[in-house]
């Protein structure tokens, strides 16, 4: 039972629309598993679909080994994207309600947001209205009660849209500390950078379909295509570029004579650099050589344009 | 299931602690009596005032049929021109003067009269004026057919038919208008209390959808827990606000009679006439403990139970529906064309109790709308006060009515919920009913 969440083939129509088409997703536990893809793709709707706010019209979910129930409700944490908080009610007061709604009993949601009111050094605010608060402000308060029942699972849709960046910092520490603490996490995000670092799975969805997941660092290593950027101080530019061009495959270059400073991309044919290093080392002083790791987005586009290609033949 | 009662909770004190709630409640019931006060104190005012007209009577006849009466004195003008007349009117103030010229003939005379006044001369002066000339030309008439007054009055042949039920019972005439008024009452509570708090229950939805918490909400709770307890605690909220407005206006109603020393008798216009008629008095006061009796006899616990069942029923049934619109738009101005369809059965209940049920309680078209679930709150509790069974609404018609209403409430509930269920995770689109009907098979 290594995995949280598992989904099985889960589809799920509106009307003549089909927003997710035999998803399947395997979310290990304890770890930080990142939902990627365009806005419309269809994550939201998957969210919705693990949080029993709608259900699959096919396919199966289970959570922890057992096919998803009601009660399951407690044990996960939703910041939805779409989120806000009752206006005119304390904030206080607002939390203890939701986190009630969430099955703890009113000493312990008491007791515990005592607690993260103070690490979050937002204690004063809790007879405050929701509308005098800034918008920072209240997501503040809306990630202490999605937390609050200490979930086994916690998802977060594009949990840092609204934040500054000081903000956006201290919530994401908190994030590990709860993974550190054995809680496992899922992003969900369209702006694919902002969570690169943070996951270590990743699902990529494009137009309800899920079109390739796994281990970040694999997925990395699996579309990696061995091209590197060096850089060379030499004073002979021009003839050192044409011995490497006879020899191997350059894509770019660039000359500046008054720096003396060459610098290239390279194609190798195979992952091994050995054989190159050995030649620029001969030849030239090498200020850098970088193998390019593509980017999450990179591989995205990447992984659409191929699924495509799939599709047209 | 514990988290209805959260629900609810929250949505009382929500609506309970609301600044515009709490001022209404207050001061609605204020403002109620004050409205009360005033229109009893302008009409008192208005009786009270008193009113001198001068007459200028140039004719031999109507020398004796003015007299002083009630609040108006009439004074004589002699030896003077109408010219004259009208001056010394004005300048003492009086209210008008009535000019009556000189001719041999009544009616020559009548026809040339003159009211003259500062500006248009109050109805009830006029009035009083002219029924003065019209008994006098109703005399002449007699004389003139040879008719003595004592044989005319005896020709004043008023009748009333007497009714009784087969059983023997003696009916009242306007008792069944008094008792489809007091449902009618009821009716009408009803329809108040499901546009105001439905309203309610409404812009409630609205405010979870643009303050973005529903999903938060929803993502522990099931959104058909969050609609019942959204439209129970509102109601409750409501009946709390109707039962400070019974309790404090009729509080401030009875304390503000003592003060300003109205007596709430007299204040049914008919009411304080009747006692002038003398001789009639005794039946009058007969046929009004009759009233009395028949209104004793209406079944008040029964209509209070079935305006209970009634009173619910209907209201979750609109109120679902209040709040599967809300659901289903983004802000209230998108609602009108969801509201009116709403609003006109419960319009045409009350129309159609009001013109019909009135005159015949237990005609075809009353029937048939204490039937139909969408006017059948409103208009069988307009029928009900006539009884059940013999003579009233027949049992079947009863049970019928109640067991659509609940099928409806089922079958609404349920629709209501799934469009609410949909729709409050929609957002920036102005849904159309074909949408609307989309959204039922998702």
């Amino acid at each position: 039972m290594n995995n949280i969440l598992v989904t099985k083939e889960v589809t799920k129509q509106f009307g003549d629309y089909t927003a997710l088409n035999k998803v399947s997703l395997e979310i290990p536990k304890n770890s930080i598993y990142g939902l990627l893809g365009p806005n419309g793709a269809g994550k939201t709707t998957l969210i919705r679909i693990i949080n029993q706010i709608t259900y699959p019209d096919k396919g199966e979910v289970l959570f922890d080994g057992e096919p998803l129930k009601a009660e399951h409700i407690a044990q996960i944490g939703y910041l939805p994207e779409e989120r806000g908080l009752y206006k005119s009610m304390k904030v206080g007061e607002q939390a203890l309600y939701l986190a009630q709604l969430k099955g703890l009993s009113k000493a312990e949601a008491k007791k515990r947001l005592k607690f993260w009111f103070e690490r979050l050094e937002i204690g004063d605010w809790w007879n405050k209205k929701i509308q005098e608060l800034s918008k920072g402000m209240a997501q503040k308060i809306q990630f202490i009660v999605t937390v609050l029942h200490e979930p086994k699972l916690l998802i977060f849709d594009e949990p840092f849209s609204g934040f500054d960046p000081i903000n956006a910092n201290i919530i994401k520490e908190e994030i590990l500390k709860l993974k550190e603490n054995g809680t496992s996490i899922i992003f969900s995000t369209h702006r694919m950078e902002s969570v690169e670092e943070l996951c270590e799975y990743i699902a990529l969805i494009h137009r309800s379909e899920k079109i390739l997941d796994g281990r970040l660092s694999e997925i990395k290593k699996a579309y990696k295509n061995n091209i590197f950027k060096v850089g060379l101080e030499t004073n002979n530019g021009d003839i050192l570029l044409k011995g490497l061009t006879d020899k191997f495959t350059i894509n770019t270059s660039q000359f500046d004579s008054v720096e003396n400073q060459l610098n290239l991309t390279l194609q190798l044919p195979t992952n091994d650099s050995r054989e190159i290093l050995t030649y620029l080392s001969s030849k030239a002083n090498i200020n850098h050589f970088v193998e390019t790791i593509p980017s999450t987005s990179d591989i995205f586009i990447q992984a659409v344009q191929s699924k495509s290609k799939g599709v047209n033949e | 299931m514990n988290k209805l009662p959260l629900i609810i909770k929250r949505e009382y004190l929500a609506k309970v602690r609301n600044k515009s709630f709490v001022i209404m409640t207050f001061l609605s019931p204020i403002l109620m009596v004050a409205m009360v006060i005033l229109v009893a104190y302008l009409a008192k005012v208005n009786d009270n005032e008193s009113r001198v007209i001068g007459i200028l009577n140039e004719s031999k006849f109507f020398s004796n049929d003015f007299v002083p009466s009630g609040t108006t004195t009439f004074v004589d003008f002699k030896d003077v021109t109408l010219e004259e007349a009208k001056d010394s009117v004005a300048g003492l103030g009086f209210d008008g003067l009535l000019y009556i010229p000189q001719d041999s003939d009544l009616r020559t005379v009548t026809s040339h009269s003159f009211f003259y006044s500062k500006d248009a001369p109050p109805t009830q002066v006029v009035e009083r004026l002219e029924n003065t000339f019209q008994e006098r030309l109703r005399q002449e008439r007699l004389q003139e057919m040879g008719i003595s007054a004592e044989d005319f009055a005896k020709m004043d042949t008023h009748f009333e038919m007497n009714t009784a039920t087969y059983s023997g019972e003696t009916n009242l005439k306007g008792i069944n208008e008094i008792k489809a008024f007091i449902g009618g009452g009821f009716g009408y509570l009803i329809m108040m209390f499901i546009i105001i708090y439905g309203g309610f229950v409404m812009r409630s939805v609205i405010e979870e959808k643009t303050s973005r918490i529903i999903e938060v909400i929803i993502s522990s709770v099931k959104p058909f827990q969050l609609m019942l307890g959204k439209i129970i605690g509102t109601s409750l909220a409501g009946i709390t606000q109707f039962a400070i407005w019974i309790v404090s206006a009729s509080l401030l109603l009875l304390i503000s009679f003592a003060v300003f020393d109205i007596d709430p008798v007299a204040m049914n216009s008919g009411a304080a006439i009747t006692p002038n008629i003398g001789p009639g008095l005794p039946s009058v006061d007969h046929t009004m403990q009759l009233y009395a009796q028949e209104l004793f006899k209406i079944p008040w616990g029964m209509l209070i139970t079935f305006f209970l069942v009634y009173f619910i029923l209907g209201y979750l049934i609109y109120s679902s529906i209040y709040a599967a619109i809300g659901a289903a738009v983004d802000n209230e101005t998108d609602t009108q064309q969801f509201i009116f369809p709403i609003i006109l059965p419960l319009m045409l209940a009350i129309y159609v109790g009001f013109f019909s049920v009135f005159s015949n309680p237990h005609g075809p078209i009353a029937v048939g709308f204490s039937l139909f679930p969408l006017t059948s709150p409103i208009v069988m509790l307009m029928r009900l006060p006539g009884g059940i069974g013999e003579g009233g609404v027949p049992v079947w018609e009863l049970v019928t009515s109640i067991i659509l209403l609940i099928v409806t409430f089922i079958g609404i509930v349920w629709l209501a919920a799934k469009i609410y269920r949909v729709g409050i995770l929609m957002y920036g689109k102005k849904p159309t009913y074909k949408e609307l009907f989309k959204w039922l098979r998702y």
